[in-house]
Order: structure tokens, then C-alpha cells, then sequence
């Protein structure tokens, strides 16, 4: 997958809440650790022990709003990707384990750090991500974050890590 | 003047760096596992470049399922051993062990800049490394070119007095690290070790220590390259890769603690975050009765730390309503402590031995935990659902904890049998 992202462009969906400390284990369960080189499969189960609901529910385009520290853990990329496959469009959290965070942003899955206290289940949702603002359309509220740094966003614009390395031919960070 | 981790990055990115910036850098070593390693692969595929940047520094370790449980791994498993064939990269074969392990014990040295499709490759800070873990897609890439890049972390220094006393140890010392700063406490930073302290501490115990920092969310764990390094590169033959790293005089940390090892005491974190310690004598610890210890892991199932279990289990058995697993963190382990005599210690004490490998830490085969049963493991990570079943519970402590409550049946203080 290595669609070009517009990034002026507004991710609209309806917000999936969710607590602190998410880790890898509750997105992607060790013991499906079988169906990791079937996405399609693994998907079926993303957040399970979190959510049992969520991905029967999830609709293209949803969004998550978690709260501190979502995807600590183990480095396993299928979390984010399984989140992707799923339909999720952006995941807003109050703070991002590292690994986790550096992955969406390799795989193309778009991230944001601000205050999700406020969303509430359900709510629609609008994310601006080069504007850096966050509209929650049924509040009528916006909150402002601090866009990805820009190495992050040229990866995330180019499609995720892979088709960043091939349309420059190596890291562009500047 | 840098820190350890500023030294290291600037070295690989062939110019001066300092916390904040971002760097394309050369990597020494990247690997993967097989869990991960069947998606870098695919990964490599679609990056379209003929080749690794440099085979023999490119590792594929099978030490998750290992032997495969199932034939969907065995299919990856397959993956791998044809890729490395195509490729050169080395394969680890079924039994050899724990990446990080086998990182440790042949592959790593001082200065090196290392990454894994991981998180616990951060394991290697101990050897003087700048070592971390990343996505199957970056460790891909690393592959392919050679390099990564990195934002320079900002670094927290933990400087460390006095000595242990009997029965606690560098699990203790970690687990209460965390516990204090919480397990995103160090998020995006590099920790350093340092301190007089750090001299008492064998690589055993800075390789559980550096092992565990990302469980406080660290990028890396990172010990000075000393004479204990040294010694440990000489044990392994390989002296020469040995030169010193320490922080510059005037380096910058964010922020420093202090701890005396002396004042500590046997710690354990409690279920479902790595964060939620507790001290053994605390009246929490009381009367938890445990279902199944597992002794093993990169964190804790080194030769080191199966002497110190087998001292305790020697002669002993354990309670009956307690089964024991023990897997030996590599083969070059599992053959020490077969010599030792270490290995029919725990099977006569009632225990299980297991192949060399990550046993069942991560739940995907061997050990996995029955509905509201309760295990103290020495592993590194107590989620929801890690050992292979939500509705399980896990205990975090070091190996001679996990020793003396295998006999008990229940949390036990392991300074009473020290
Ligand atoms: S032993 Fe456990 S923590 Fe270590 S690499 Fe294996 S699964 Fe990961």
C-alpha cells in the first residue's frame, strides 16, 4: 500500500474511547501469534482483550481516542497494522509508547498527541493533521496538537517507510 | 561532552549530535525474530533492492515458537530459513535461544549501534551499546541499507551506590526503578547506569537491568564499557572488540537518580503492569498462593540465574500445588547447567525443563496459563493475556523469588534461604 496521503484533507469518524496503558498484548493477543503472516485473519481480533466488540463494530474510517501510553510493549508491527486493516483512520492518544508510535507512522496509520479527556464515545471527529487541530463535530469543540515532526510527517505523506525509501532512494530527513 | 547515548549515535552518523536532533546513522547488527522476521522479509521484498547491506551483521533468530507449535509458524519458520539461504543473512536455528541472548553472548561489543525487530533488544545496552528495539519495517530497511535513523534521545542517569545484599538482585533493582518512575517514566529516553555501584554488577545482572528498560518505556538501557565488560568479552574469546564508553564529564541528563543497592529488598510486580511493584515484605505479598513458577526469559534465564534457583531447590521439592517450568535462555546455558548438574536439581525438585528458546513467556506454546491461575514468572512483562490466556494472572520477580515460592506454594521471601 503506497498511496500517497493528503494531509490537508480532514480524517472524519466516530470515536472509539479507550483507557490508559493499551498494550501490544490487548491489540494483537500472543496467542493468535499464528496468524501473523495473515493480517487479514489477525485483524479479526484487534483489541480483543481491550474491546471483545470492537472489531465487529469498527467502521471504515472510526477513530481511536485512548488515553496515556497507548501500544507499550512488545515491538510487533502487525498491532498497527491490524488497527489499519481494520478501517481505523487516526489514533489519538494522550501519550504513545515509542515503538508503537514510530510504526504507525512506517505503515502509514496517522498519529496524534493531544488531550482526548474530552471525547466521548461515539462522537464524530474530524482531525486536521497539518493544521494540527482535532474537531469533535458533535461538541462542537476543537483541541490543537503539535503536528508529527517532520521527518515523520514526509514518511507519513509518502505512503508509510517503504515507499518513503523508494521515491527518494534513501531517508530524507531534511 | 555527551552522554553514552549521544557518543554512540554521533560515531554512527559521522558528525557531532546531540539530544533532539534527528540522524541517519550505520548500523552494526539487525535482526529479527520469528514473530517479526516473516514481515521484514516481506518488507525487504517490497522495498525492491536486490541484496543485504551486510549479510553476515543480518540475524533471523527462530526462538519464539521454538520448536513450532503449529504449522502456520513452521510455514514461517520456512520463511526464514529460505530467506537467509537467498540472502547469507544468519539463521538461529530451533533451540539455539533468545535473540538477545545469543546477541549478548557472540555478536554485540562497546560502541555498537544495534537494532531489532524487538522491543527487548535494548537488552545489548548492557555491553556499552546503543541498542533498540523497532518495527519489522525500520529493522527491514536497516537491513537492506544499512542504516536507520533515530531521534538522539534525551538521557535520565541512574547512579547506583553500595552493593546488594543476600538474596536481592539486579531483577530487584530494576523492578523498583520501574516501579518509582512508572512504566512510561522513560518514554523516548536513553537510561544510563553509572555510579560506583555499577562496578558490583557481573553483565548478568546489567543484561537484566538493560533488558527491562523499555518496561519503563526507554529507548535503550546503556552501561559503561568497563573492566566487567571486558571481562565477559574476554571469557568469550573475543577480547579485542572490548573499548571503554563512559559519559563525558559535563553530559547532560535530563534528569539523575540515585539508588543504594544496599537498602533494596526482593520486589514483585504484581498483575497486569510491569509498574505495579511491590517489596516482598509488604502485607499485599501475603498469602498469594501460585499456580506455576516459570524460571527463563532474555531477562532472567541465564546460567547465573539458574545457579541461583538450583541452590535453592537442591534437595528440596516443590508444593505440590505448584508446577515449575525452567527454559534455559540459550543452548550454550542449557549445556553449562546440564554440567553443573543444575538441570536435574529442578527435575527432581518436581520441575519441568524446557528447550532453549523464549518458552512460554509470550503465550504461544508450553505453559499458558488456565483461567484465574496465578504465575510468578522472571520474565519481564505481566499484561493482560501475555502468557496466552486474558483471564491469567502474572508475578515479576527475580529467579531466587521465584525459587523459594515454587517451594512454598505461595509468595515467598528468598533471603530466607540464601
Ligand atoms: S523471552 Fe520473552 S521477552 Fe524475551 S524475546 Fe522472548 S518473548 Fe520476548
Amino acid at each position: 500500500m503506497s498511496v500517497s496521503m493528503s494531509m490537508s484533507m480532514g480524517l472524519k469518524g466516530r470515536a472509539w474511547k479507550f483507557g490508559d496503558s493499551i498494550s501490544t498484548d490487548l491489540i494483537a493477543p500472543g496467542r493468535y501469534f499464528h496468524l501473523r503472516s495473515n493480517l487479514k485473519e489477525l485483524a479479526k481480533h484487534v483489541l480483543e482483550d481491550a474491546r471483545p466488540e470492537f472489531a465487529s463494530e469498527v467502521r471504515e474510517g472510526d477513530i481511536i481516542a485512548a488515553g496515556e501510553n497507548f501500544g507499550l510493549g512488545s515491538s510487533r508491527e502487525h498491532a498497527p497494522r491490524i488497527i489499519k486493516l481494520a478501517g481505523v483512520s487516526v489514533v489519538l492518544a494522550k501519550s504513545f509508547a515509542r515503538i508503537f508510535y514510530r510504526n504507525c507512522v512506517n505503515i502509514g496509520l496517522p498519529v496524534v498527541i493531544c488531550d482526548t479527556d474530552k471525547i466521548r464515545e461515539g462522537d464524530e471527529i474530524e482531525v486536521f493533521l497539518e493544521e494540527g487541530v482535532v474537531k469533535n463535530h458533535t461538541q462542537g469543540t476543537e483541541i490543537r496538537f503539535t503536528p508529527l515532526p517532520g521527518v515523520m510527517t514526509r514518511i507519513l505523506q509518502d505512503g508509510g517507510l517503504v515507499a518513503h525509501i523508494k521515491k527518494n532512494g534513501g531517508f530524507k530527513l531534511a | 561532552m555527551a552522554t553514552m547515548a549521544e557518543k554512540i549515535l554521533s560515531e554512527h552518523a559521522g558528525r557531532e549530535v546531540k539530544a533532539g536532533q534527528f540522524v541517519v546513522a550505520d548500523v552494526d547488527l539487525a535482526y529479527a525474530q520469528d514473530g517479526t522476521g516473516p514481515l521484514a522479509v516481506a518488507q525487504l521484498k517490497a522495498l525492491g533492492r536486490r541484496g543485504l547491506a551486510n549479510p553476515e551483521k543480518t540475524v533471523f533468530f527462530l526462538d519464539h515458537a521454538s520448536p513450532s507449535p503449529r504449522k502456520e509458524l513452521s510455514n514461517d519458520h520456512a520463511t526464514l530459513r529460505s530467506f537467509a539461504e537467498e540472502t547469507g543473512a544468519v539463521l538461529s536455528e530451533v533451540g539455539e535461544g533468545v535473540s538477545h541472548q545469543r546477541a549478548a553472548e557472540s555478536m554485540v561489543k562497546p560502541w555498537d549501534l544495534v537494532v531489532g525487530a524487538d522491543s527487548h533488544t535494548c537488552t545489548l545496552g548492557a555491553l556499552g551499546a546503543f541498542a533498540t528495539g523497532m518495527g519489522s519495517t525500520d529493522v527491514a530497511v536497516a537491513m537492506a541499507m544499512g542504516k536507520a535513523w533515530f531521534r538522539v534521545p534525551e538521557s535520565l542517569m541512574f547512579n547506583l551506590h553500595g552493593r546488594f545484599p543476600e538474596g536481592v538482585y539486579s531483577k530487584d533493582l530494576i523492578l523498583r526503578i520501574i516501579g518509582d518512575i512508572g512504566a512510561a517514566g522513560a518514554t523516548y529516553k536513553a537510561m544510563e547506569f553509572t555510579g560506583p555501584g555499577v562496578r558490583s554488577l557481573g553483565m548478568p545482572d546489567r543484561l537484566t537491568v538493560s533488558n527491562m528498560s523499555v518496561e519503563a518505556g526507554g529507548k535503550t538501557g546503556i552501561f559503561p564499557g568497563d573492566a566487567v565488560t571486558k571481562e565477559y568479552l574476554r571469557e568469550q574469546g573475543r577480547e579485542e572488540d572490548y573499548r571503554e564508553i563512559k559519559p563525558g564529564d559535563d553530559a547532560v541528563y535530563e534528569r539523575e537518580y540515585d539508588y543504594d543497592l544496599g537498602e533494596l529488598e526482593p520486589m514483585v510486580a504484581f498483575p497486569h503492569t510491569v509498574d505495579n511493584v511491590y517489596g516482598i515484605t509488604h502485607k499485599k505479598c501475603r498469602d498469594v498462593a501460585i499456580n506455576q513458577v516459570f524460571i527463563g526469559t532474555c531477562t532472567n534465564g541465564r546460567i547465573e540465574d539458574l545457579r541461583v534457583a538450583a541452590k535453592i531447590l537442591r534437595d528440596r521439592k516443590c508444593h505440590p500445588g505448584t508446577r515449575l517450568i525452567v527454559t534455559p535462555s540459550s543452548k550454550k546455558v542449557y549445556l553449562q547447567a546440564l554440567e553443573e548438574g543444575l538441570i536435574g536439581v529442578f527435575i527432581r525438585a518436581g520441575g519441568v525443563v524446557t528447550s532453549p528458546g523464549c518458552g512460554p513467556c509470550v503465550g504461544i506454546h508450553q505453559g499458558v496459563l488456565g483461567d484465574g491461575e496465578r504465575c510468578l514468572s522472571t520474565q519481564n512483562r505481566n499484561f493482560k493475556g501475555r502468557m496466552g490466556n486474558p483471564e491469567g494472572f502474572i508475578y515479576l520477580a527475580s529467579p531466587a523469588t521465584a525459587a523459594a515460592t515454587a517451594i512454598e506454594g505461595r509468595l515467598a521471601d528468598p533471603r530466607e534461604y540464601v
